[in-house]
């Protein structure tokens, strides 16, 4: 039964290895520091144990010279180790740019992904081996974290915002999947397997299974029901601004800032649409806030994202070689 | 403190040692209440960042003048609580009595304002959690005003009751001629903490009532 | 503490017998019985969140959970983690060591604000008790950490209740500290300067620092949840426009240093213990006392690192790990000096060194593992599992107590006049630090595993080092119930330990045990360095054995 305990985790993504080897180097030089503190005090205890019941130590108050080198070589030590971590960490928090988006939406207790070309699976997360895959996530109700331990990243999802984490999964298989921001009564229950399998099955396996519209599809019917265009009319000539190749472009706003229009604005602006006004613009948009759910504005933003001026409506290249349902 | 005349409690080695003490321990006390304080503050300064215009819009409900007047009542109320520590300090009973009354009188007048003032929110259905309406689209992130408007003016107030019970008791230890140039440590610690509950307000008031009077 | 003393007892008056009945100990200013009083209580909440402690790892023998359902077992470990956290680890040195011994190592006859030192004890006990009622109406499921929404407005157990407790208890802490303060500053003996001060009392300066700047602020931020949960206001709620995030930051500008706020005093009673049971001056004093405040200012400004997969920034996170790399320094100059006393000293194996020496391993472990949290990339896998479960109780268990154990066994001759029974006393704490480290051990492999904490059940493949895991922790709840019934026992049946048993050199060693009510028949005048073994010809060792020469001496052959 010892045998098969395992005492450390598998390793299946890019990023497993790199944090592997920062932890070893960790648990080097710790062990190292904490056993050769150990023996110290073993043999002092041992060598200088008291022989007769009045004796005492020598009278050795300090030394400067060591003070100063324990207190320098812990520190370049200790510098080594937050630069090591923060170089990981930079890696980490920088997806690659032509990263496979894959949208999560974490509610209590369960995760719901979704894939641009419309498949959603339900605390079950399927991608394609050796492909960069970001994960964009909210949560509707309190904070979770979507937690993979044999790719060692987590990242917590929060409410009215969106976090996002990205992987290189190495090796195809079945690794858990977790919730590790306690989120309530069956936290630990909201769990799950993330399968990764090489490139030819994901493409069979995105084709198969109960397939609704892509998310872009999705996107353009809601922004077709609500009337999103009766206002942002194309040519900018609408009560409100042209949304033609708005995304990633900077925004000038009534305030007099200029920010860009990323998922977070987006989501804002269709939800809490008041928040931040267009240049030029009057605050008259009403709130989808109790209309949209979380997966609708993420099917909005999707579509959003795919009208640049002078283009039709686009759809990614998997899609077009899926046909529809 | 004690009943005694000089009053010197027995752990203490003599009475500068005790009023070493005192002294210290107020000071302590206000960094412990600035700390607190910050707390609010620093959850108003995230909520303003996150609803400029709702905060700029639901600062309107609070008159800038009737805040102006309060203050102009708290900077008297301070100027009278430094003559009452001036006059404990020379052992003059009549204006140290005088003087912390009317450090009362006008720490009551800026409560009864500020009590005009909750009510007026009340009426106006401005009250999260209790009675709130707001016309417009930002009801919700106003809402958060006002519960901030609510918790550091609440809290504010908290403090000044507490000012004025603590002056009620050494009014009337004034009276019996209880303070004296050699002892006086409590009139000069409360006015300590009076005029620490002064200077909240000095930034309450901005952040409150003026920092959006021009949007 | 009876009213009929056993024949065998010293007659001289002192703080326990100068007078009797209930109202002569509720109605007390003397901060050694105040002392005596925190002890009663935070015992009783340490044996409370022991109970709890006990129900989780009973529960997680199996997978699928052993005990009782999800709801129950969150709120097991939520009630485990506030107990322990607000009314164990917080409190348990400072007020009841601390109380005890600050006044006497500094030959003051009192703290400065005897009144409000009793007002602490009392405002302690009606925030533990709002906490037992929550307890006792269902208790609470957040985790001790509150994290809004789920705490303001998903949560339905008895929230409001336990952060009021939290609130109340707070102005405890809050007093306590300011009093520390203020008796260190004004109250020293002549002579007493602040580099003779010893070391004990240079850690609870540092930790009243923390009490005094970062209690108020979990104040503030438990009272927002407490009136956004009654009111559903928005200050936190992400649906009215809050900031759950801003929460986390105000929760743990708190709640770090108050990691440091536990520590710190365990550091200032193993320093003692080191430099008693080595018989020599502590290495680098200067140096020791100086890393004590370091911890509590830089300790002020590494909050952050509990949120680096939260969302924040991701240059607050390299702002926040760097300055977590810094406070490891100051610890680990303590740990490196604390090494170089025991060089060439007369160290004795007595209990108290026993857990002294058991602290210094048990918190290096703690440490350096508090270095791979700090270490963004490996942060990312490991926050939120049992790596940071079994780091921080290696922190607060094996260091802080440890630590208070130790201190209680090494001042028990002192606050009691009696010795406890020795050879029960060291199997004790060998069966605790066993039990110890097979409860917690097996947690870092689990926790890298990717064991995520707060779990009522898990993936099977983790049970066997939670066996492991649980065994340990019956042998620990064993090891925690020696003390406490030879402590009682020793009260009446130990033998009378006359005042300075040890010897020690601080200045509570100079007067009897127990000590008169007022600590000290005429105020002592200090002329020498803390622990200066080579130049305190007053101390009084007993004799050496006959045709043994030792090493060194007093006084010199």
């Amino acid at each position: 039964m010892i045998a098969d305990v395992p005492l450390f985790p598998e390793s299946a993504s890019h990023l497993s290895e790199q944090t592997d080897n920062l932890f070893w180097f960790l648990f080097g030089v710790s062990a190292f520091i904490s056993v050769l503190i150990f023996l110290l005090i073993a043999v002092f205890a041992i060598k200088y144990h008291r022989r007769a019941p009045n004796e005492i130590g020598a009278p050795i108050s300090g030394s400067l010279k060591l003070e100063i080198a324990w207190t320098v070589i812990p520190f370049v030590i200790a510098m080594i180790m937050f630069a090591w971590g923060a170089r990981l960490f930079f890696n980490m928090a920088h997806p690659p740019p032509q990263a496979m988006q894959i949208f999560v939406v974490a509610k209590q207790w369960m995760w719901k992904a979704q894939h641009p070309e419309g498949r959603i699976e339900i605390n079950e997360l399927h991608v394609p081996v050796n492909r960069d895959v970001m994960l964009t996530m909210t949560s509707q109700d309190v904070i979770h974290d979507l937690f993979i331990p044999a790719f060692r990243i987590k990242a917590d999802v929060l409410p009215n915002r969106y976090t996002s984490m990205w992987f290189r999964a190495s090796k195809p298989g079945r690794y858990h999947l977790f919730c590790a921001e306690y989120c309530g009564t069956n936290h630990a229950l909201m769990g799950g397997w993330v399968t990764v399998m090489e490139p030819a099955d994901f493409e069979d396996w995105l084709s198969r299974g109960e397939r609704g519209r892509s998310m872009v599809e999705s996107g353009a019917v809601l922004f077709q029901n609500y009337k999103c265009a009766n206002c942002h009319v194309e040519d900018g000539s609408g009560h409100a601004p042209s949304l033609m190749g708005v995304y990633g472009a900077p925004v000038r706003l009534t305030t007099g800032q200029t920010i860009t229009a990323d998922d977070a604005y987006l989501r804002e602006s269709i939800l809490n649409p008041r928040a931040k006004i267009v240049a030029g613009y009057r605050p008259e948009m009403p709130s989808f806030q109790r209309i949209l759910n979380e997966e609708q504005v993420l099917q909005l933003i999707a579509y959003i994202k795919t009208m640049s001026a002078g283009k039709p409506l686009q759809t990614t290249g998997s899609e077009l070689s899926n046909p529809a349902r | 403190m004690s009943e005694a005349p000089y009053a010197l409690q027995e752990h203490f080695r003599d009475l500068e040692q005790q009023k070493d003490a005192a002294t210290l321990g107020m000071w302590i006390f206000l960094v412990t209440e600035v700390m607190f304080f910050g707390g609010v503050m620093l959850s108003y300064s995230t909520a303003r960042y996150l609803h400029p215009a709702a905060f700029a819009a639901a600062s309107h409900y609070s008159d800038p003048l009737i805040g102006a007047i309060n203050t102009a009542v708290l900077i008297c109320s301070s100027l009278t609580m430094a003559l009452a520590v001036h006059a404990s300090q020379l052992g003059e009973r009549k204006p140290l009595v005088g003087y912390l009354a009317a450090t009362i009188v006008l720490g009551c007048v800026f409560l009864a304002v500020k009590a005009y003032e909750w009510s007026h929110k009340f009426h106006e259905h401005v009250v999260p959690g209790y009675d709130f309406s707001f016309p417009g689209p930002e009801a919700r992130s106003a809402a958060l005003y006002f519960t901030h408007y609510f918790a550091m003016t609440g809290l504010h107030a908290l403090h000044m009751v507490i000012g004025v019970a603590v002056l009620g008791v050494l009014l009337v230890r004034a009276w019996k001629g209880r303070y004296t140039p050699a002892y006086h440590t409590p009139v000069e610690l409360s006015g300590l903490y009076w005029h620490f509950v002064d200077i909240v307000w000095i930034f309450l008031y901005p952040l409150l009532y003026l920092i959006d009077i021009h949007r | 503490m009876s009213a009929v003393p056993p024949v065998e007892v010293e007659h001289h008056e002192n703080y326990l017998n100068t007078s009797y009945g209930v109202w002569s100990w509720l109605l007390t200013t003397d901060h050694k019985r105040i002392g005596l009083l925190y002890l009663v209580s935070v015992t009783f909440f340490f044996f409370v969140g022991g109970f709890f402690a006990t129900l989780i790892r009973l529960h997680l023998m199996t997978p699928q959970g052993t005990l009782v359902d999800a709801a129950t077992y969150n709120k097991m470990f939520t009630m485990h983690g506030v107990v322990m956290v607000f009314f164990f680890l917080i409190p348990a040195i400072p007020t009841v060591l601390g109380n005890f011994l600050v006044p006497l190592m500094i030959g003051a006859k009192d703290l400065a604000f005897p009144r409000l030192n009793l007002a602490s004890w009392y405002i302690f006990n009606a925030g533990g008790l709002l906490m037992i009622y929550s307890v006792m109406r269902g208790g609470l499921d957040t985790g001790w950490t509150f994290y809004p929404p789920y705490s303001s407005l998903y949560s339905n157990t008895h929230v409001v209740s336990a952060v009021l407790g939290i609130f109340i208890a707070g102005f405890s802490s809050i007093l306590t500290g300011l009093n520390f303060l203020v008796t260190v500053h004004t109250m020293r003996a002549p002579g007493m300067t602040w580099g003779r001060l010893p070391l004990f009392v240079w850690s609870h300066y540092a930790t009243s620092i923390i009490f005094v700047l970062g209690t108020p602020v979990i104040a503030i931020t438990l009272a927002l949840v407490g009136i956004e949960r009654i009111f559903h206001l928005g200050i936190f709620d992400p649906s009215l426009g809050g900031d759950p995030v801003l929460f986390q930051h105000l929760f743990w500008f708190y709640s770090h240093p108050a990691v440091y706020i536990m520590v710190l005093p365990g550091m200032a009673v193993t320093t003692e213990l080191i430099t008693t049971f080595s018989r020599k001056r502590l290495f680098g004093y200067g140096f020791v006392a100086a890393a004590s405040i370091a911890i509590a200012v830089i300790g002020f400004f590494v909050w952050g690192h509990h949120m680096f997969v939260a969302g924040q920034s991701f240059y607050a996170s390299m702002v926040f790990s760097i300055l977590s790399y810094l406070v490891a320094i100051p610890s680990a100059i303590k740990v490196f000096n604390w090494t170089a006393t025991l060089y060439k000293g007369s160290i004795s194996w007595a209990t108290p060194m026993l857990y002294g020496l058991g602290f210094i391993g048990l918190f290096v472990m703690g440490g350096m593992t508090g270095l791979f949290l700090s270490a963004l990339g490996v942060d990312v896998h490991v926050h939120d599992t049992y790596f940071v479960v079994a780091h921080f109780h290696y922190i607060m268990v094996g260091g802080t107590v440890m630590a208070y154990l130790g201190g209680l066994h090494y001042w028990w001759p002192k606050m009691s006049g009696r010795m406890y029974p020795e050879g029960l006393a060291k199997f004790a704490a060998v069966v605790l630090f066993i039990g110890f480290n097979l409860t917690f051990f097996p947690q870092f492999v689990l926790g890298y595993l990717g064991m995520p904490r707060r779990y009522h059940s898990y993936s099977p493949e983790f049970q066997v080092l939670n066996v492991m895991s649980t065994a340990g922790a019956s042998i620990l709840a064993v090891g925690y119930l020696l003390p406490m019934a030879y402590f009682i026992w020793s009260m009446r049946y130990g033998p009378i330990a006359g005042p300075n048993p040890w010897p020690g050199t601080g200045l509570e060693w100079l007067t009897a045990s127990p000590p008169p009510e007022k600590n000290f028949e005429v105020t002592p005048v200090v002329t020498w360095d803390a622990y200066d073994f080579p130049n305190r010809h007053d101390l009084k060792y007993p004799a050496p054995t006959p045709g043994f020469t030792p090493a060194q001496t007093w006084p010199p052959e």
